[in-house]
């Protein structure tokens, strides 16, 4: 055993080496990219470890080696789970043989993500375990509990920690690696792999008559504990279990749900020793729902009532709020403070040099009246820039656009999509496309990485997780084999011909993709590569403006005119829009 | 009362936050205290505001509460100010005397602020204005600034200097070992003389 400062997803990591997993698959996504990130840093012989290209993919790849009786982790972060869910609702019926452990990390307060979807209610719908940590120490503790529970049953097992267990960090225990892997042995069984009608029935019987044996397994391991300590009582699970513990005053009863499904009778046993019961958790109220159904005549505070928000994710504070207004604490803990107004905002922001500011500015200078629906990657970014319209999930980029032309709305419809998300589940879009006759022009930003999560490479990359060339993926062909006739690649520090090449796609009718190819530049720069710095002649800069709304960070105005900073990285777009050719190639003296 | 000694460090995504406040977690292990800390990945980093979180005996959640802070650590003005609500009263203030002015604040036709507006707005008998950027690269590189930072910021920080420099050895790329032991001790010295 040693301990260690580390971070929750990299804990979760070390702990499915001490686990012994055989088989590792996912999808790059907030809050979960670090573990398999953390683990592709050390292949280990005999362990396969790969990053899939979407989450379904990932899931039943991870399902097959579960079946062969290897020990199986994916990842992926809540709303890849929707991506998996056609797999992952009946592997429950299928079972597995060797240990199966779906990561599903949820982003309570949409630091990263699009909504605030729950994991639990998937476990739930699913009819599987589910392990929800109040801490790095419970997350890390609770995979290898997960690979246990996942034998002993026969079914995938679900671990959902949220983003403030994958993404702080603390002093954590660690066990020893395991050594040595199993290698797959596919064993014929018609009756549990062929999901036939026939076969069905029996293993949903078979799946149900699990359950009660989970719950009390679940009160066994201790993942659920109670202890009673006056007439009312908390109950809370996943971190909130933590928030509350730093406050909560000594005669209150605390009862902290770490796995579902919750056992009604040890439930119930708790709730009726009380009078008041408030319950605290972020999201959903599934603890809140199943007090509610063993509760006899017991005050429940909740959601529900208004104690606490449906949404966001809590705090001590917010905490202390609901425990205020339940009557359990007399006065707040926490002062109250403001921030400061009127500051100019930080939001994130397009690096200096990045590749979907000159194509975003193109589309927008050749298609002034277009619309842009867009998709999930850095590029969502291009919304402070005026050129995304929609965003919705990945791959909705292409389907969005051929809906909104194929509904009779009449203005051009130019769609952007990341490389990384075409290939998760943009391509049946852009088949659906042609094949349906919609008039939109695809704009592919290809920057060859999966860049937004922390640069997962991708078939497009040509090297697997763990650093191995692979076959490369002409997107090009891809596109042509869809149907698709225009199709063109341009280099989007070229702006000359990348508005030439909008303005030709302009011109014609039917699905037109672009590919706007460049390496993403943080990639660049921690490869080596140095271009030269640019910057604006003051005496010729006439203020006017223009190369600051292109959005640049590298570019500041003062004194009435445009200077460039030493984020510039030289991709030489701004020297190209400045109308009065101030800004040239810095010259070293 | 809370037991914890709470920690923000605040800058812009690319700063090297997450370095200074590894740092602080080796420190705590080092002393074998207990230690919890939250900071900012994903779509947040890209240039956007950050923060990092450490609770030096924390043993429970991550999340520091707004006007709880002991030491606010920024590694800009504008997100000095953006963030000192975090402390509490009297809370100390280490801040760097550097000013990334972000994108907005052309492009909103606001005022755009100063480094003196700032300086002064920030001003006080808890704060200290340290120009880490020069510290760090009078010891060989501005890269080091983090770590100056952490330096002028020690004199608060409940851990012994000699952890700090360890916790910083563990942490920074092996060759830059050196320059950042200088710059944290000169980062060290620079608060002292104020």
């Amino acid at each position: 055993m040693e301990k260690r400062y580390l971070l929750g997803n990299v804990a979760i990591a070390h702990a499915c080496r001490e686990a012994g997993v055989d088989f590792i698959s996912g999808y790059p996504g907030t809050p979960s990219s670090e573990v398999i990130d953390t683990l592709r840093t050390v292949p280990e012989p005999g362990c396969h470890l790969e990053w899939s290209v979407n989450e379904k993919v990932a899931y039943e790849n991870a399902l097959a080696a579960a079946w062969c009786g290897c020990r199986a982790l994916v990842t992926m972060k809540h709303v890849g789970v929707n991506v998996a869910a056609d797999p992952l609702m009946t592997s429950s019926y299928t079972g597995v043989t060797g240990g199966m452990v779906l990561l599903a990390a949820d982003d309570p307060f949409a630091h990263s993500s699009q909504n605030e979807q729950d994991s639990r209610m998937y476990a739930a719908f699913a009819k599987i375990p589910c392990i929800d940590p109040a801490s790095i120490q419970d997350a890390h503790d609770g995979i290898i509990r997960a690979f246990d529970l996942s034998e002993e049953f026969g079914l995938p097992v679900m671990i959902r920690p949220t983003t403030r267990i994958c993404h702080s960090k603390g002093d954590i225990e660690l066990g020893e690696r395991a050594t040595g892997h199993r290698k797959g042995t596919f064993q014929r069984n018609p009756k549990q792999y062929v999901v036939i009608p026939a076969h069905t029935r029996i293993l949903h019987k078979e799946l149900n008559q699990k359950q009660p044996g989970i719950r009390k397994r679940l009160i066994e391991y201790g993942f659920n504990t109670a202890v009673v300590r006056g007439e009312k009582a908390v109950i809370a699970g996943g971190i909130s279990a933590e928030y509350i513990r730093e406050i909560l005053p000594d005669d209150i009863s605390i009862a902290t749900i770490g796995a579902y499904p919750i056992d009604e009778e040890w439930l119930a046993a708790f709730v009726s020793r009380h009078t008041e019961i408030l319950v605290i958790e972020e999201m959903m109220p599934i603890i809140e729902g199943a007090v509610r159904e063993v509760a006899c005549g017991q005050v429940i505070y909740g959601k529900k009532n208004g104690y606490l928000p449906h949404e966001g994710e809590f705090s001590p504070s917010i905490i202390a709020d609901a425990l205020l207004a339940a009557g359990y604490i007399t006065a707040h803990p926490f002062p109250t403070v403001s921030p400061a107004g009127n500051l100019p905002v930080r939001p994130p922001i397009l690096c200096a040099g990045c590749m979907h500011r000159s194509t975003f500015y193109s589309m927008k200078k050749v298609f002034k009246d277009g619309i842009f629906p867009s998709d999930i990657g850095c590029y969502t970014l291009g919304l402070q820039l005026g050129a995304v319209d929609t965003t919705i999930c990945m791959g909705a980029s292409i389907t969005v656009a051929s809906g909104i032309n194929r509904s009779g709305e009449e203005r051009d419809v130019v769609c952007t999509i990341g490389d990384s998300t075409f290939l998760h589940t943009g391509i049946n879009g852009l088949i659906n496309a042609v094949y349906n006759g919609a008039d939109i022009v695809v704009v592919i930003l290809d920057n060859r990485i999966t860049a937004m999560t922390g640069h997962q490479p991708n078939p497009n990359t040509c090297l697997t997780a763990s650093g191995t060339e692979s076959p490369a993926v002409s997107l090009e062909a891809l596109c042509r084999s869809c149907g698709v006739t225009f199709v063109e690649t341009v280099d989007p520090y070229d702006l000359s011909l990348l508005l030439d090449t909008m303005k030709r796609a302009k011109e014609e009718k039917g699905v037109r993709v672009i590919i706007a190819r460049q390496p993403c530049v943080i990639v660049a720069r921690r490869a080596g590569w140095k271009r030269h710095k640019y910057m604006v002649e003051a005496d010729t800069c006439t203020g006017c403006r223009l190369c600051i709304k292109y959005g640049c960070p590298a570019i500041e105005f003062h004194d009435e005119v445009a200077r460039i900073n030493d984020l510039c990285t030289g991709c030489a777009v701004c020297a190209d829009i400045c109308p009065a050719g101030a800004i040239r190639r810095e010259v070293k003296r | 009362m809370k037991k914890s000694f709470d920690v923000m460090i605040v800058g812009i995504g690319g700063q090297g936050t997450i370095l200074a406040s590894n740092v602080l977690g080796e420190a705590c292990l080092i002393e074998g205290r207990s230690v919890k800390g939250a900071e900012t990945h994903g779509m947040a980093q890209r240039g956007g505001s950050v923060e990092s979180q450490i609770r030096i005996d924390g043993e429970f959640g991550p999340l520091i509460i707004p006007g709880t802070a002991d030491l606010l650590i920024a590694f800009d003005l504008l997100e000095a100010v953006r963030y000192r609500h975090y402390l509490k009263e009297g809370g100390m203030m280490i801040v760097n005397n550097q000013l990334v002015l972000p994108t907005s604040a052309f492009s909103s036709g606001q005022p755009v602020p100063t480094i003196d507006d700032i300086s002064t707005m920030l001003d006080g008998e808890h704060t200290a204005i340290v120009d880490a950027t020069a510290i760090a690269t009078a010891a060989g590189s501005p890269l080091a600034a983090n770590i100056a930072l952490l330096g002028a910021a020690s004199h608060t920080i409940p851990l012994r200097v000699e952890s700090l420099i360890e916790g910083v050895r563990r942490c920074v790329p092996q060759k830059t070992i050196p320059i950042n032991e200088h710059a944290f001790l000169e980062g060290r010295e620079a608060v002292k003389s104020i």
